[in-house]
């Protein structure tokens, strides 16, 4: 549990900040977080979000779910893009995006 | 009171029609109500009905698709594969294990006979006929679940159900067949029920990823997951056995199910288990209206 809360914290960073239009350098002090986000967001065994969504800087991906841009300006309320990557079944009940955080993946 | 009661439930059952998105609605019931004078219920009837709202789904998703087309998966949908298909299917890579399927398909069993033996038409034009419901058993019988049975009603060893022999004489049969229509019958309360089952799994999330096969051959059919084009599920069972490069050999529908059900990270089920028995007599009723174009190729 401890884990994946751990793992969902980088991916926040990571979908918050990466994906907005400030570039790595300008966040340093968050980098190391930010690499580890990144990391287990285009991760085929964790978070595999190129499957569904276009993220800055990824390969072979999927166009099923919204590409992943400007999220700061999109989620100016951080709690609902936390239950979008949490369970996202509470922002959508019909979604098809897998609930990461309540089937802990 | 009964009145009012009922007046509730119709209320209720709109409210939960009007929350629901489109391919809710189309799953429609998937319990079977018990009947009540089951000589007046006309199961083909209803079945026709979920195979007509299915087909207009595809139809309004693809509206430049023909319905014939839809037995090509992926392919009927997307031009830049389907070219470099085309390609591969003038020299198909099923053409091998077809003729090693004729060879295993006519050699005699130990006790003289063979598999025409327990076919009807000598086992040659008959694919579309499966699966189909048995009355007298009470369950699904697909061909490769024929096959086996035909096996050891000759005192021969039942063969693997994914790959290999049996995958290849399922490939003669069905190349045998093409072209052919299918007419699957669902004409009893039983048949009924199994069918309702197979139905209930495809619009079932399971695994840890939480997908159910309508998710992903429904509901997102066409867009990419990963470098994957989701193929409509109408059609599906149409083509196989299916040679995939990634599988670099031939596979039957249940070695693709077990594939699906991993890929999701749900524990897949036994080849031949009575859910994918059911799951595959669902989803060929659902194609029924379309040809025999079995086997195919996929990259
Ligand atoms: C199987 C497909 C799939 C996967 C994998 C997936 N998503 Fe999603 N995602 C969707 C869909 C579809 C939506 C659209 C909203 C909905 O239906 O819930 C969405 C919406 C979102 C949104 C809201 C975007 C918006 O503009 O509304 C965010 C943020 C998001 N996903 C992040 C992620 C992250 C991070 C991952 C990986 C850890 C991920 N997604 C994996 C399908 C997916
Ligand atoms: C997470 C997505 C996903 C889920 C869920 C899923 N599949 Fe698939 N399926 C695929 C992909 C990707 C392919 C390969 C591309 C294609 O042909 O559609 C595929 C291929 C198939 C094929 C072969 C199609 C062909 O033309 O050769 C069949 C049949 C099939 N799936 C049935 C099912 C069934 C039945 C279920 C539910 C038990 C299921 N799938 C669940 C992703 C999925």
């Amino acid at each position: 549990m401890k884990g994946t809360r751990i793992l969902l914290s980088s991916l926040l960073v990571t979908v918050i900040a990466a994906f907005s239009s400030i570039t790595l350098a300008q966040e340093s002090g968050l980098s190391a977080e930010l690499a580890q986000g990144k990391a287990i967001a285009f991760d085929r065994r964790k978070g595999n979000c190129l499957a569904c969504h276009y993220i800055q800087g990824g390969a072979l991906m999927g166009t099923t779910g919204p590409g992943l841009v400007a999220m700061k300006q999109r989620f100016p309320d951080r709690q609902r893009l936390i239950t979008q990557v949490t369970d996202a079944r509470l922002n959508n009940k019909n979604t098809i995006m897998p609930p990461f955080g309540a089937h802990g993946i | 009171m009964k009145t009012k009661i009922t007046w509730c439930l119709a209320i209720i059952s709109i409210m939960i029609l009007s929350a629901c998105s489109d391919s809710e609605t189309l799953k429609g019931d998937t319990e079977v109500q018990p009947a009540v004078q089951a000589s007046t219920v006309n199961y083909q009837q209803k079945v026709n009905q979920d195979v007509k709202r299915f087909r207009e789904f595809f139809a309004s998703k693809f509206p430049n698709i023909e319905l014939e087309e839809f037995v090509n998966g992926a392919y009927a949908i997307d031009a830049a594969t389907r070219e470099q298909w085309l390609e591969i299917e003038e020299f198909p890579p099923y053409e091998i294990p077809v003729e090693e399927g004729q060879e295993f398909f006519e050699a005699p069993f130990a006790n003289g006979k063979t598999y025409a033996d327990c076919f009807e038409n000598g086992g040659i034009g008959i694919r579309q006929n499966f699966p189909y419901f048995d009355e007298k058993t009470n369950q699904v019988i697909t061909l490769e679940l024929a096959i086996n049975q035909c096996r050891e009603a000759n005192g021969e060893q039942p063969l693997d159900y994914g790959q290999g022999e049996l995958a290849s004489i399922s490939a003669y049969m069905a190349n045998e067949s093409r072209d052919n229509v299918f007419d699957i019958k669902v004409n009893s309360e039983a048949a009924y029920k199994a069918y309702m089952a197979g139905k209930q799994f495809f619009y079932s999330k399971r695994g840890q990823l939480n997908f159910a096969c309508a998710d992903c051959h429904l509901k997102i059919s066409g867009s990419l997951l990963r470098a994957d084009i989701l193929s409509p599920a109408i059609g599906h069972p149409t083509g196989m056995p299916v040679y995939r490069s990634n599988w670099g050999e031939l596979g039957t529908i249940g070695h693709r199910y077990r594939e699906c059900n991993k890929n999701v990270r749900a524990e897949p089920l036994d080849y031949q288990s009575e859910s994918y028995r059911n799951l595959e007599f669902y989803q060929t009723v659902m194609s029924n209206g379309l040809v025999v174009n079995g086997p195919s190729s996929r990259k």
